[in-house]
């Protein structure tokens, strides 16, 4: 608890990327025996804070104080050697070694000039068993779920160095089960005095297991508060801050007429799409799926919900084997991505890196490349044509280029993202899916991205959007449809609209059939 | 305590070994003389310098990389001790170990650009079989045939085992190196940093493990191992010529890819490379004895054969991944 | 400093035409005869038409090398291809000592070219269908190529002695300039034209930028690059065609031979990179025609044709090494340090 004494203290740091300030001047407390979450929205600060502190990116300004001496680690390894470890969402560790052998590796016990496996599986177990973990090490860590692949993760951490612990979204990809493991493990760790800093996008795990808040925004520190003494509602108004008053103006011109369709929505003529009992094995289970022109939708759940596997599914990126899918009305086979570009479809994928952007391409081929791709390989743009595209689409969204010749890759990610949107309005797409367009870009970029989609939404165009963050979505959405497990749940509209309720659908509170 | 279980790792070994005993047996009933324990420890001495081009190769594969260049550093070394031994008057056990020098130095080069310049590696490695071949024919376009005593009671050498049975000095060498090998994959430090790095090498380095340095001396391994496999060579040759060892470098990588290592890193067998090894001998074995089939044939049932074994990789990977997407893994929570 | 970078890199034709120049003058001083041009029997006759002669069969290479590693991969069966395009042209054709043809010239050509598009589609299928890394899937055909063109002709080399067969990689009659440059122009032409009429090439470089996004984009990553590998297929067994008709015989085990290497040397030079992208027909073009020149330039200087690897290995390193980015930025950082500590933000951005 707070009554503690400060085991970790960050003062005044800042943290500046080319065009961006990630952290200024924020302060940190991190108390020996607690759980302390790292709040905010995508782009507070809160990946950039932990970077920091173990050693990952160097600072800029500040002081990092550990038992109340200087530090300043400088690789993850020296963060290690200071007693900071880190487990992060996606699983660091080797999936083709045993797991006994991700624990130990790079500082196995040695008898002679062998390796002791023995010893190494003895005390790999033994670590594990400590989590309440029982397993056999001896097994390759790929053979286990992601949830076993997290403990061992942990039990490596701890086992490295024990004062303090980061936890970054581990949650995100667990069950309800897994969850209480894990935080009961994170108890017994707590009550052995370690720090824990956890983050993570969900509330109720935030009141579940932590003692005290840091909440940042926009790269500066909000405050830092007992958990107990803050009510979620008011987390919810420190980590949206001023914003949020803002943007209501523009919520949901036609939430009226996206009511009535609610009830028999997939007997609805004015549907664009249509999903009957579509799914796809290891997925997606099968779900019915509805989305007129001129409506958003917006897909709520958590990471690994089954709200991406549902917009590939629908996307034609990952085939369907069960169910069918009409399209104004028509039956058809989405079998690949050009399959549905050709259908009037339009998806800007998740990670922009890997999916997105061409960074070796300039703007302009960027913007026009899914045009081209749908007129097919024989009817080529012209050079004119191109560049009146490029042009149109650097205006309206005013994209932040040199030029249309410019390299994608030079641009910032917000504006390499409105560079994808470009791509596919292009195409004249009759519905967009949208996964997480505004992650990791600056609040202005979000703002405008959110703008726009409700405006495209007026223009008749329908919508998919996806994203982590509830009040984005609340401002944008018509109706919300709630995933959990790799089920849709629930579809919620109207009055139901609201923060709490979506909340409680996710946690699985009540289901709306 | 562990119960016996086949994981989809263990299918291409496991298939490799069974075929290996089909062939085997299909042999001897086809051919009488061919069930004889020597013919089984011919394979051996016709293929030694091919098990240990193939052990350097599967640490390659193991990480991730490719080396195209084994077979053509064989040529060379082949090529520079029939030169320095003849031409030169060298000492025959100097010339060996400087072979084994040339072979460290040429895979600590390759290695070095491949990892600090971020050079692709079948580009770098592809530039090392041209220059070794270039190199052999720099030396001697003409064949120079190995009279050298030392060289000459080296290769008729025979270490008997029990009746009359034998294996040649060669062989031995083999089996030392994969013993050898044996040892550093499993047992050493190096040997599983070379391992995590092919799992994950973003993850390798995070574990505080030496990637840079593992990666350049597997690299180097590999020199050393052609370098071994090119005096072998010799010995089972007793000559030098430029084009010696062409496309050992694909024999080598069918090697190790039969004997179920993952052309995608992070999997492999020394083992399974031996019978790797050994499967493409009985091959060849088997074309010989039967005498009307064009000894081309050998290349291209190897070539067909590592086809294969890459497909069934493919589809066992794929049939994994599609599993774990099912959920289909431990949760034992 | 950025500013003039980009400005070179802008003309990718730059580089290229300079060391061509360099080339030239150094011949022009050292090799004897270098510029003089016979007319001789309706023919044009001198080292330049030699180098171009030769170059032919190199340039169609390099042309279909430059979109496979554009697209991100790498061919290494060229070399066999083409041996296997030459053994079954010449064994239709047959060794009839008085100049009879045992299969009509056209149909030998038209299978053996079609079995070539049939070597880069199994390529295609491998790397593009079934997602097998291009090295060792073309590494396959590049050992078995050689046994299957062995097959073909039976182990042995067949001389063509029928008259028009020479003309594929010589001269024809009435035409002044060789016959082969002319084959490597109209599929030159062809190309360009396709590229330029087409998406080809912007799909062709979005694949090799990044090819998961190009899926979701809707191009047909699957049917690029086996369009790829199998138009590299067609380039080697017309190479092979003329590298077959030039000694009017198919030699399996040599045609070709080590050929892969200079078609990506021709690549290097021409500035498209190992990693696939960007790329440029003409550059590669002036690429294939430095090796011949190089490849000739010491021939005459006297060096023999089994050493020239080695150089040209050296040349290959040489020129990935100065397009290597970690150099650059080792570089910038030393010449930052010689600037002093004024410089050090610069680099930190680098």
């Amino acid at each position: 608890m707070a009554g503690n004494e400060p085991i970790l203290r960050a003062v005044g740091i800042s943290k500046s990327f080319p065009g961006v300030k990630a952290l200024h001047d924020v302060n940190f407390t991190l108390c020996a025996g607690e759980v302390h979450c790292l709040m905010g929205e995508n782009g507070a600060g809160k990946s950039t804070l932990i970077k920091v502190l173990t050693g990952v990116e160097k600072i800029d300004h500040g002081e990092i104080y550990l038992e109340g001496k200087s530090i300043l680690p400088k690789t993850p390894l020296e963060a290690q050697a200071f007693g900071i470890s880190t487990v992060y969402q996606e699983i660091n560790l080797c999936p083709n070694l045993s797991v006994a052998e991700n624990m130990f590796i790079g500082r196995e016990p040695v008898s002679g000039c062998v390796i002791n496996w023995k010893e190494i599986n003895k005390r790999a177990q033994a670590a594990l068993s400590k989590l309440n973990v029982k397993i056999d090490v001896t097994q390759s860590l790929d053979t286990y779920s992601v949830a076993i692949q997290q403990m061992v993760a942990i039990a490596r951490a701890l086992d490295v160095s024990s004062k303090i612990l980061i936890l970054d979204e581990p949650t995100s990809s667990l069950d309800r089960d897994e969850i209480d493991k894990l935080f009961e493990v994170l108890r017994r760790l707590k009550e052995d005095g370690i720090g824990i800093i956890f983050i993570t996008h969900f509330l109720d795990q935030v009141y579940e297991i932590s003692d005290r808040i840091t909440v940042l925004r926009n790269g500066e520190l909000v405050g830092e508060y007992e958990t107990s003494e803050l009510p979620k509602v008011q987390l919810i108004a420190k980590m949206i801050g001023k914003e949020f008053d803002v943007l209501t103006s523009f919520n949901k011109g036609n939430a009226a007429s996206a009511k009535g369709c609610e009830e028999d929505s997939l007997c609805n003529d004015a549907a664009f799409i249509k999903a009957a009992g579509l799914g796809r094995q290891g997925g997606i289970s099968p779900f019915d799926l509805s989305v007129r022109k001129g409506e958003v939708l917006g897909f709520a759940g958590l990471l690994g919900s089954g709200r991406t596997e549902t917009a590939r599914v629908l996307f034609g990126v990952d085939k369907a084997d069960k169910g069918e899918l009409y399209i104004k009305n028509k039956r058809s086979a989405v079998a690949s991505p050009m399959n549905a570009i050709k259908n009037g479809m339009a998806f800007c994928p998740e990670d922009r890196k890997r999916e997105g952007i061409m960074g070796d391409l300039t703007v302009k081929e960027n913007i026009i490349i899914a045009l081209q791709a749908k007129r097919g390989m024989g009817r080529c743009i012209s050079a004119k044509e191109r560049e009146k595209l490029a042009d149109k689409f650097i205006e309206l969204l005013s994209i932040k280029t040199s030029g249309p010749d410019q390299l994608v890759k030079n641009l910032s990610g917000g504006n390499q993202q409105k560079v994808i949107l470009a791509r596919w309005l292009a195409t004249d797409p009759e519905l967009l899916i949208l996964d997480e367009p505004t992650r990791g870009i600056d609040v202005g970029t979000k703002t405008e991205i959110q703008k726009l989609v409700v405006r495209l939404a007026e223009e008749e165009m329908a919508v998919i959007f996806i994203s982590s963050e509830l009040d984005e979505e609340l401002r944008t959405c018509d109706r919300i449809a709630v995933f959990r497990d790799r089920q849709k749940i629930a579809e919620i509209s109207g009055e139901d609209l609201n923060q709490n309720c979506i909340m409680q659908t996710i946690a699985g509170g009540q289901k709306h059939a | 305590m562990k119960k016996p279980q086949l994981s989809s790792k263990h299918v291409p070994l496991a298939i490799t070994v069974l075929l290996f005993v089909v062939l085997f047996t299909a042999g001897a009933v086809k051919y009488p003389a061919f069930l004889s324990m020597q013919v089984f420890f011919n394979l051996f001495i016709d293929n030694a310098y091919l098990i240990i081009l193939a052990i350097g190769m599967t640490f390659v594969l193991v990480i991730g990389g490719i080396d195209l260049s084994v077979g053509s550093v064989l040529c060379l070394v082949c090529m520079a001790s029939a030169h320095l031994v003849e031409n030169k008057g060298m000492n025959p056990y100097a010339v060996m170990v400087l072979m084994v020098l040339i072979g460290a130095v040429y895979g600590l080069i390759q290695g070095s650009l491949i990892q600090f310049f971020k050079m692709q590696p079948f580009i770098v490695t592809l530039a090392g079989l041209f220059f070794g071949r270039g190199a052999a024919a720099w030396i001697s376009i003409e064949t120079i045939n190995i009279t050298n005593k030392t060289y000459n009671d080296i290769a008729h050498y025979r270490v008997h085992l029990w009746g009359d049975n034998f294996i040649s000095i060669g062989a031995v060498i083999a089996l030392v190196v994969l013993v050898l090998a044996i040892y550093i994959a499993h047992y050493t430090k190096f040997g599983r940093s070379a391992y995590a790095i092919g799992g994950n090498e973003s993850s390798a380095m995070l574990m505080g493990l030496p990637v840079a340095r593992t990666k350049v001396l597997v690299y180097t391994l590999s020199g050393v191992c052609s370098a071994l496999a090119g005096i072998v060579f010799s010995f089972y040759m007793l000559s030098g010529y430029s084009l010696h060892g062409q496309g050992m470098e694909l024999d080598a990588i069918a090697s190790a890819v039969i004997g179920g290592t993952l052309l995608t890193g992070g999997v492999g067998y020394v083992i399974g490379s031996l019978f790797g090894a050994l499967t493409q001998g009985i091959i060849q074995n088997l074309i010989m004895f039967d005498g009307t089939l064009n000894s081309w044939w050998t290349k291209i049932v190897i070539a067909a054969l590592l086809c294969v074994f890459i497909i069934i990789q493919r589809l066992l990977v794929a049939r994994r991944d599609s599993q774990k997407a099912k959920g289909n893994v431990k949760t034992a929570l | 400093m950025h500013d003039r970078l980009k400005l070179i890199t802008k003309s990718k034709l730059f580089w290229p035409l300079m060391i061509l120049v360099l080339m030239i003058i150094f011949n022009i001083i050292f090799v004897d005869d270098f510029l003089s041009i016979e007319f001789k029997d309706g023919h044009l006759f001198g080292r330049i038409i030699d180098i171009i002669n030769r170059a032919a069969p190199l340039m169609l290479l390099a042309m279909g090398m430059t979109l496979v590693i554009a697209t991100g991969g790498v061919d290494l069966s060229v070399g066999s291809t083409a041996a296997i395009s030459g053994a079954l042209v010449c064994s239709l054709i047959g060794g009839n000592f008085d100049g009879t043809v045992q299969n009509p010239f056209i149909i030998a050509i038209i299978a053996a070219l079609f079995v070539s598009i049939l070597a880069g589609a199994w390529n295609g299928f491998l790397v593009g269908k079934l997602g097998i890394q291009p090295v060792v899937a073309t590494l396959i055909l590049y050992v078995a190529g050689r046994g299957i063109a062995q097959l073909i002709t039976g182990g042995q080399i067949i001389t063509v002695y029928y008259k028009p067969y020479a003309y594929l990689g010589g001269f024809a009659p009435g035409i002044p300039i060789p016959f082969s440059i002319i084959i490597a122009a109209v599929v030159l032409v062809i190309v360009l034209l396709a590229l330029k009429k087409t998406a080809l090439g912007l799909f062709i470089e979005s694949v090799g930028v990044n090819s998961v996004a190009s899926r979701f984009t809707g191009i047909s990553v699957v049917k690029i690059k086996f369009l790829v590998y199998a138009f590299s297929g067609l380039c080697a067994g017309i190479a092979g065609l003329i590298i077959s008709s030039m000694i009017r015989a198919a030699d399996a085990n040599n045609a070709g031979l080590m050929s892969e290497m200079d078609a990506i040397l021709a690549v290097a030079i021409g500035g498209t990179s190992m990693a696939g992208g960007r790329f440029s027909l003409g550059a590669s073009m002036i690429g294939a025609l430095i090796v011949q020149s190089i490849t000739t330039t010491l021939y005459a200087v006297g060096v023999s044709a089994q050493v020239l690897p080695l150089i040209k290995a050296i040349v290959v390193i040489a020129i990935c090494f100065v397009q290597s980015e970690e150099l650059r930025h080792k570089l910038s950082g030393i010449f930052s340090k010689i600037g002093g500590a004024r410089n050090e933000k610069a680099t930190v951005k680098l």
